[in-house]
């Protein structure tokens, strides 16, 4: 009975096969090779470049490799970064929560802000196109360029901020950027700064692609402002909400460089990629408990980012 | 096969070379039976200070050969340029290909560095981490060429540049101390006094901040510069053996002995500048210089400040005088941070077995006074180390900077040099010391332990 039957299966196979041939041979053989090199090329790039070192960080995860000599067996050290992380890191929790802020002010102030800002523009009132570059005009500047400029502001005695506020003297000085009590916010005000801008422009291209007549039927209803915004113009815009919201969970997640900028991330101002960099790129080339980080750092931006392409691929769908 | 026919080259140049200088050298020799009677190790600076041994053996040898350097500021960055210009044009015209790094990203990619295709020499620290990569075979050891010049090294020196296995693996050329500074103008004009004693540093302290003044400028938001306090405070109340052991894990950071060090700390701490936190070191000198703090620990690169300031009235005024006594029996030690920039040379460059001769007669020649008094005329905060160097030309601040360093029994090299970067980076020791300076009065005690379990979850060197 057995050979019989596996003998029908491999009469069926060809058969099958050949029928489902038949079905795309409308692709030339010229097509099938360039659709392989449009698919081949960017998917080996992408193995390479992206999975491969994903992939080798977690790896790496789980040695106590200083970026000397080659890993050998003895390096591998099963989950001991992990356990130290979670357990004796008294930096982790902090960076953790430090990010968590981070997210919370953006999602809750920032982008709200620039939400908002776009939407007077839109209104297209009197000096609508100064406003709307003024508001733009941080974005062009990179992360780093902005740290540097809050950190001229913020610095104790002979900051901008201070001394307009009058406390750059001795007896009544705003430690901005020392003091690990405040020194987080100040930074999430120069990250806003650039932030509203960013979220604005986004918005503000979604918002003037809105159909007026949408809005004119809700008029004719006798809808109020508020009541067009929130219950015809918002879920029109579903879409570029959800591009919105990935952008400020991303924004969030790769905080690095204005902290870097103000003190390496330290003393308040530690965030989960700076505790990676300093632990594994600097001198110290601690890559197997600066990769177990990165890990859990991928691992939380999975999240917005599986989000994200579930989203766009329901779209397309 | 070539590292020991280089060995002889040197070996024949360097035999040359000591027949040629024989009275000079014999001359050193008494010298350093004279200061041994002293005891004192760095004395020897100052007595062969006027002495005239010139280093001028070495047989022109052309070529090429390259050299890594983290020399970026301005007058270092120049400084580097002319003591290379000199070297070819004595050496028969050697080409050397000159790489040079932004200082920062240098320290952060040393280890990659050392790894890959390296120049042949580099510019690097003396002490701890200048041993840890000897001992990961990662430098070429260079006891030849220290051999021909040892004679013009104190002892103190001669210790900073040898490796675990005893081994020499660079050549000083440079140092500074760190000591407290002030403005003479300032403490005129009070009628102030360096304090003897830390009573006496309390009491003026007290009397500074009365006259309005910030007694001790402290500024921390680079991290590091705390270090030079724990440092000093350290080798003070607990002797330079208990720091070394401290600093290398052999001492626990849950030791009393480490508490007493910030119990001490924080009698001081209501003296420091405002907002210490957010400022540079650089705006802390500028609290200096502006005659708004009365005294700043820091090492003597604190002149470039004043120097870039552009008044040469305003550096006249800068002194210092050293870290007070604390009534222990370290006290005589007088021991402080002088770190000490050397040269060595790597191991994995792919040109350095062509380029050994050349590289080495590189180091024997930055080993000469007169190289480093070249260097040192572009960066002034930086002393030369040789003791043939000419210090005719030196300002009264550097003479006093040599004297202090002469005067002391043991020298370290700061902190973030004696201990591993991993620990004492931003993310550790650099952070701690800033918590424990947001709450000095508070009781030390968890901070200690996790100080000690940060150091314990680093994985062996």
């Amino acid at each position: 009975m057995a050979p019989a039957r596996a003998r029908e299966a491999s009469a069926a196979g060809p058969l099958v096969a050949t029928r489902r041939k038949r079905r795309y041979t409308l692709l030339t053989r010229h097509d099938k090779i360039i659709i392989a090199l449009m698919v081949g090329v960017p998917l080996t790039l992408d193995l390479l470049l992206i999975w491969g070192p994903t992939l080798a960080s977690v790896a790496l995860s789980f040695t106590n490799w200083q970026n000397i000599g080659p890993i050998t067996g003895k390096n591998f050290v099963g989950f001991k970064n992990y356990q130290f992380l979670f357990t004796g890191y008294t930096l982790f929790w902090p960076a953790f929560l430090h990010n968590l802020i981070w997210l919370a002010w953006l999602t809750l102030i920032a982008t709200p802000l620039g939400m908002f800002f776009a939407v007077l523009l839109d209104r297209e009132m009197r000096g609508a196109r100064i406003y709307q570059s003024v508001f733009f005009l941080p974005v062009v500047l990179s992360l780093v360029v902005v740290g540097f400029i809050w950190d001229l502001q913020f610095a104790p005695t002979d900051g901008f901020i201070n001394n307009v506020l009058g406390t750059s003297h001795s007896a009544n000085v705003i430690d901005w950027l020392g003091n690990p009590r405040i020194n987080l916010f100040s930074l999430l005000i120069a990250t806003s700064w650039r932030h509203i801008g960013y979220i604005m422009i986004l918005y503000l291209a979604g918002l003037k692609s809105v159909d007026p007549s949408l809005r004119e039927a809700a008029r004719v209803d006798g809808a109020t402002e508020v009541q067009t915004f929130f219950r015809v113009v918002l879920p029109v815009m579903a879409p570029i909400n959800v591009i919105i919201v990935v952008v400020t969970a991303i924004e969030a997640l790769r905080a690095f460089d204005i902290a870097f900028i103000i003190n390496q991330g330290k003393n308040g101002l530690e965030l989960l990629s700076i505790l990676i960099y300093n632990n594994s790129i600097s001198e110290a080339s601690l890559v197997g408990f600066g990769s177990a980080i990165a890990v859990i750092l991928l691992l939380i931006s999975l999240v917005p980012i599986v989000a994200f392409l579930s989203r766009v691929m329901r779209t397309l769908a | 096969m070539g590292d020991s026919r280089d060995a002889k080259r040197v070996r024949n140049r360097l035999a040359l070379r000591d027949s040629a200088l024989n009275l000079d050298l014999d001359l050193t020799r008494r010298d350093v039976l004279k200061i041994a009677g002293y005891g004192s190790l760095a004395a020897f600076i100052a007595a062969c200070g006027g002495s005239t041994t010139t280093n001028t053996g070495i047989t022109a040898t052309g070529g090429k050969m390259s050299l890594g350097s983290y020399n970026t500021d301005p007058g270092s960055k120049a400084g580097t340029q002319a003591i290379v210009d000199a070297f070819t044009a004595a050496n028969g015209g050697t080409k050397v290909t000159v790489n040079t790094v932004d200082h920062g990203t240098f320290q952060n990619q040393i280890s990659s560095y050392l790894q890959g295709t390296p120049e042949d020499a580099f510019t690097w620290f003396s002490g701890h981490r200048m041993r840890f990569f000897a001992s990961k075979g990662l430098a070429t050891p260079i006891n030849d060429v220290w051999d021909a010049v040892k004679s013009n090294y104190t002892a103190g020196f001669a210790a900073s540049v040898k490796g675990d296995d005893g081994n020499v693996y660079a050549i000083p050329t440079d140092y500074y101390p760190w000591a407290i500074f002030y403005r003479k103008d300032v403490w005129a004009a009070h009628g102030y006094s360096i304090p003897a004693d830390w009573d006496a540093f309390k009491a003026l302290c007290q009397k500074m901040k009365g006259d309005g003044l910030i007694p001790i400028a402290f500024a921390d938001k680079d991290g590091w510069p705390a270090q030079g306090t724990f440092d000093i405070l350290n080798l003070r109340l607990n002797g330079y053996d208990f720091h070394t052991q401290l600093l290398t894990g052999k001492q626990k950071w849950t030791d009393p002995r480490v508490a007493a060090v910030y119990k001490k700390w924080s009698e001081i701490t209501q003296y420091y500048s405002p907002a210490f936190a957010g400022l540079t070191w650089e705006q802390g000198a500028d609290q200096l210089l502006r005659k708004q703090a009365g005294m700043y620990l820091l090492g003597l690169f604190v002149s470039d400040e004043f120097k870039a300031s552009g008044s040469q009235a305003d550096l006249d005024q800068l002194d210092f005088f050293p870290f007070p006594n604390l009534g222990t029996q370290y006290d005589a030690e007088k021991a402080l941070d002088a770190p000490i920039d050397v040269y060595m040379l790597t191991k994995k460059s792919p040109t350095l077995s062509a380029d050994m001769g050349q590289a080495k007669a590189f180091m024997e020649f930055v080993s000469k006074g007169s190289t480093q008094v070249t260097y040192w005329k572009s960066a002034p905060g930086s002393i030369p180390t040789a003791s043939d160097a000419d210090t005719s030309q030196y300002p009264a601040l550097t003479k006093k900077a040599v004297q202090i360093v002469s005067a002391a029994q043991r020298i370290t090299q700061y902190f973030d040099r004696d201990s591993r970067p991993d620990f004492s980076g931003p993310n550790g020791m650099q952070g701690f010391l800033l918590k424990f300076l947001a709450n000095p009065s508070g009781d030390t005690t968890s901070l200690q332990g996790q100080m000690q379990a940060f150091w314990d979850s680093l994985p062996p060197e």
